[in-house]
């Protein structure tokens, strides 16, 4: 059984970034495919592969990540681009959303501009 | 935020008291795009020795290795750089994946240990260069988080940046694609291990640390 757990923005939007990805990791390393709402800050994303890292063993085997952006920067124009940035300042990084799950069970996630696919195991390890 | 600030701001300072002598070139990209075989490329054509040993078992690279003072030559002009090959960045390493490529357990084991530490070692090293080439694969999905996460880190640190779709000797290499996946950087199209189109990417190197 494969569990999804979301992961709204205000969950995480008080925490550092250290406590994000401590709180993102601890969730998959209970075997869960997280959906987070919004995006990691790009220094976050080589934060949460770093500490993956130091996390790997025989049992953990890493993770796998995608994150989606609807509101893409190449298919904007300069007044959308603004409008964006001023609503991350505000609001934070909400745009979009983030998949996050771990290797064991996400065998590949592959996406194109427009859509995304979930590989899973057929028997996730226990 | 704060953090990119004070990452900006540390390597302001650190480079306002440390005399640069020569450019850091990284090779940034996923495991077995072939950042060692172009590394080796480089200098073989400019120093005439190799740099590192290539594997078709992923994570051949695991430690930072450095080649100082290269200095390529083209039209009149010279760059002179210290060339850093860094191991590929992945999100998850697998032992077992080792075994299966041909590997004995307890090296398998040492290798998966070795390779967590030299994705680390990588993505501190970011902070240090000046400008990265980033390898990919041609052959391959450009459209993966770890290539968007290696070039939005760069971006951040608005370090320069090449985009270089190797392996484009295989029949499945879509230079297009890549491309099309980074539409906001130039890609050029190589062979590292046949030598193809080089003279380009030397060209593309001087225009990038211009």
């Amino acid at each position: 059984m494969l569990t999804l757990q979301f992961v709204p923005h205000r969950e995480i939007e008080g925490l550092d970034s250290i406590h994000r990805v401590n709180k993102l990791l601890k969730i998959v390393k209970e075997e869960k495919i997280i959906l987070l709402e919004g995006r990691l800050k790009s220094h976050e994303e080589t934060d949460l592969i770093s500490k993956t890292m130091e996390e790997i063993d025989n049992k953990f085997k890493g993770i796998e990540l995608s994150a989606i952006n609807p509101e893409s920067s190449e298919t904007k124009d300069v007044w959308q681009k603004l409008r964006s940035m001023f609503i991350n300042m505000v609001l934070g990084d909400r745009g979009g959303f983030t998949i996050i799950g771990p290797a064991s069970i996400i065998k590949d996630i592959k996406k194109d501009p427009n859509k995304i696919q979930l590989f899973t195991e057929e028997s996730p390890k226990r | 935020m704060a953090g990119i600030f004070t990452r900006l701001l540390g390597k302001f300072f650190r480079n306002l008291f440390k005399k640069k002598k020569q450019v850091k070139l990284g090779l940034y990209g996923p495991p077995n795009g072939g950042k060692t075989t172009l590394a080796n490329k480089i200098c073989k054509d400019w120093l005439g020795e190799e740099m590192g040993s290539v594997s078709n078992i992923s994570h051949e690279t695991r430690e930072i290795q450095i080649k100082e003072e290269i200095t390529i030559k083209s039209k009149g002009r010279e760059l002179t750089f210290n060339l850093v090959d860094t191991p590929g960045i992945a999100t998850k390493i697998d032992y077992e994946e080792f075994i299966k490529e041909g590997l004995k357990e307890k090296e398998a084991k040492s290798r998966a240990k070795e390779a967590t530490k030299g994705v680390i070692d990588s993505i501190k090293w970011l902070d240090d260069m000046d400008v990265v080439i980033v390898v990919l694969d041609a052959s391959k999905d450009p459209y993966t988080q770890v290539n968007i996460t290696i070039i939005g880190n760069l971006e951040a640190r608005d370090i320069p940046v090449l985009l270089v779709g190797n392996k484009v000797d295989l029949k499945k290499a879509d230079i297009k694609k890549v491309q099309s996946a980074f539409p906001q950087y130039e890609v050029i199209g190589i062979s590292a291990k046949y030598g193809n189109n080089l003279d380009d990417f030397y060209e593309a190197l001087f225009r990038v640390t211009d």
